[in-house]
């Protein structure tokens, strides 16, 4: 957190990747410290902007292929951001974004470009896209079913040792299964970095998954939020 | 009216051949409208896409044999497609009878079904789908195709607006007698109508754009866009042409001429429709300021736009089904009428109601505010964090009940503009 205890939500190449309105996770965060009297501000950190490398949390959505490669480029000529996702923030990566933040990526043609090596992951194309609704069982205890709708045709491996974030119960996830086991997976969990394939956007549908990143970030225990509509709203997905 | 345009001549100038049916296609025909006829008599909507369907399941080169002889305007693009092929279509009807898909029935069944209801007329007006323009062009080779803009809609029809982009770029390169209508402000339009340099000849309008969420990055090579208030480039040479036509306020110009426009359809974003409309009937030979008269008559398309009384309350109803088409409107809704919302995620929606979050539901504060439709707690989870205090009330009638007499603005999307148009109606019946 910053000195005048504003938390500083980074949110990452919104020009880039921002074609599945995952910015919304940005809000999301900034809305739910405000209404606990915490201020909150937003960083917009465009292609043009030098990263600032003080943000509690960073955010990456999710983008067409010609802007994911620019993205993974982009985040690999920045390494002091790098070193602050590995070490002093809490990053959520949606979709593309969570793509550009493993080994590597493989285009259709079967070309491999780098990503920013922060997850052990790869990525490549399957053999049609996912699209639709995905329920998953939440491996952050308290979480619980998280929901979203995929729309992507990459299958992302997880290196031995990396965590799903959750359990695919309805829709593909990563295409795979968990290292060591039958269970398909979806996303990644890791100490700093949530990523994900689900839109909505993610934290819109799943409120315990947002206050989860905004404990780690203030290390406090945050009152619960009643939301109208909320209730709703994972009934209608869930 | 002399046309300076890049050397365009009017597609006008060659004139029509005649159109002969075969026995087979004039029976596919037939039977296409029988079946439209029943379907409408039966109620199953307007009936025109089930007509096409069965005229093209009989014949398959229907679409092809209906369009021989015409001179035909294709309108494509993510929004405003069916308020221009209406403008168009008035444009160009001042220079003889028009078939038009006046419904919004876009795909290959719905422009058979067009022409199929008109056969003797000379010209075409069709709105088309960004993703049928190719196979639609193929079939009746147009005299006009105009592209208004490209953005993200229904990103659940697995296709991304880049691909959108390069497909309709090959499409254009197949048809080089064409001429396209292009929005020069839009990047990804330009992209589509300059990837087969010199195969096409183009109209640029400065239409605008009114949204550039999914344009900030070149669409054809990945690097950041550079904006300034009138131009936009990129490093790798894509860059936004000199228009032959543009905007000042209210009025369209070009290098010959001067054009108050004076619509009566709302917004801004109406007056750049009514531009490409204007260079787009210029493009088939009607003179502008005709063309210019018969736009200002156009005051409702398919529904849009029109005021319905309903008890106490007058309602203004819109419709907008993603991100560009809510900012376009934004003009439209500045005044803080009480305004109703509807939403549904059906197909013809698009399933992922992600796209609620790259609206500017921030500005309308300071007024009533009811999240309705299938979809309704979607939207008002995305209102809660826009800081908008608002009801929810998933049937659209009822929740009409909450808001004070008086003038409202109802905003849909488009299945929900429709099915909330229906109830309107019957209920109307009813009264009667
Ligand atoms: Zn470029």
């Amino acid at each position: 957190m910053s000195p005048d205890s504003t938390v500083a939500i980074g949110l990452l190449l919104p020009d880039v990747l921002g074609t599945y309105s995952d910015t919304g996770n940005a809000t999301i965060l900034a809305q739910r410290l405000r209404w606990r009297g915490i201020p909150a501000e937003i960083v917009t950190i465009t292609a043009r902007d030098t990263p600032p490398t003080s943000c509690a949390v960073y955010l990456l959505g999710g983008g067409e292929d010609t802007a994911q490669l620019f993205a993974a480029d982009w985040l690999r000529r920045h390494p002091e951001l790098r070193l602050a996702m590995e070490a002093s923030a809490v990053t959520l990566a949606v979709c593309a974004g969570l793509q550009v933040l493993g080994q590597s990526m493989t285009d259709t043609r079967g070309k491999h470009y780098p990503g920013l090596e922060l997850l052990d992951i790869t990525t490549a194309p399957g053999r049609q896209r996912s699209v639709g609704e995905v329920i998953s069982t939440c491996a952050i205890p308290g979480v619980g079913s998280l929901t979203g709708f995929e729309n992507h045709r990459g299958i992302t491996t997880l290196g031995p040792g990396t965590t799903a974030l959750g359990r695919v119960v309805t829709g593909t996830g990563n295409g795979t299964t968990e290292p060591g086991t039958r269970q398909r997976g979806e996303g990644v969990l890791t100490e700093r970095v949530i990523g994900t394939y689900l839109h909505g956007p993610v934290l819109a549908r799943n409120p315990a998954l947002a206050d989860h990143i905004l404990q780690k970030i203030t290390g406090q225990s945050l009152a619960p939020l009643e939301l109208p509509d909320q209730a709703a709203l994972r009934a209608t997905y869930l | 009216m002399v046309v300076r345009t890049s050397g365009v001549s009017p597609a006008a100038l060659s004139p029509p051949g005649r159109r002969r049916l075969g026995w087979w296609t004039r029976a596919a025909v037939r039977a296409g409208l029988a079946t439209a006829g029943l379907s409408r008599g039966l109620r199953f909507g307007a009936g025109s896409i089930i007509g096409g369907r069965v005229t093209l399941a009989l014949d398959r080169q229907a679409l092809r044999r209906l369009a021989t002889g015409r001179r035909v305007v294709l309108v494509s693009g993510t929004n405003g497609k069916t308020t221009t092929s209406h403008l168009v279509a008035a444009a160009v009807r001042t220079a003889g009878p028009v078939a038009h898909n006046a419904g919004g029935s876009n795909m290959a069944d719905g422009a058979v079904a067009a022409l199929a209801e008109a056969p003797d007329a000379e010209y075409a007006v069709l709105e088309v789908d960004e993703l049928h323009v190719a196979a639609v062009a193929q079939a009746v080779d147009p005299a006009v195709v105009v592209l208004l803009n490209l953005t993200r809609d229904q990103l659940d029809r697995a296709t991304e607006v880049g691909a959108i982009a390069s497909a309709l770029g090959r499409a254009l390169a197949q048809h080089p007698g064409t001429v396209v209508v292009a929005n020069a402000d839009d990047p990804m339009v330009v992209s589509a109508a300059t990837a087969a340099p010199g195969a096409t000849r183009t109209v640029w309008v400065a239409a605008g754009a009114s949204w550039l969420g999914d344009a900030t990055t070149c669409p054809r090579c990945g690097c950041t866009l550079t904006f300034t208030a009138f131009h936009w480039e990129c490093e790798c040479g894509l860059a936004r042409p000199t228009p032959d036509w543009w905007i000042d306020g209210s009025k369209a110009c070009s290098a010959d001429a001067v054009l108050p426009l004076d619509i009566q359809l709302p917004g801004q974003v109406n007056v750049s429709n009514a531009t490409m409309a204007l260079a787009a009937a210029q493009a088939v030979g009607v003179p502008v300021d005709r063309a210019a008269s018969a736009l200002r008559e156009v005051d409702v398309v398919a529904g849009r736009y029109a005021v319905v009384h309903r008890g106490s309350q007058d309602l203004r109803l819109l419709l907008a089904k993603n991100p560009a088409g809510w900012a376009g409107m934004s003009s439209m809704l500045s005044e803080p009428r009480p305004l109703l919302i509807i939403i549904n995620a059906r197909e013809a929606d698009g399933r992922d109601t992600s796209w609620l979050w790259d609206v500017n539901f921030e500005q309308f504060t300071c007024r009533q505010v009811v999240a309705s439709g299938e979809r309704a707690a979607d939207l008002g989870v995305r209102l809660s964090y826009a800081g908008l205090e608002h009801q929810t009330v998933p049937d659209p009638l009822a929740a009409l009940a909450t808001l004070p007499p008086g003038q409202v603005d109802v905003v849909a999307n488009y299945t929900a503009f429709h099915q909330f148009r229906r109830r309107l109606g019957r209920e109307q019946k009813v009264a009667r």
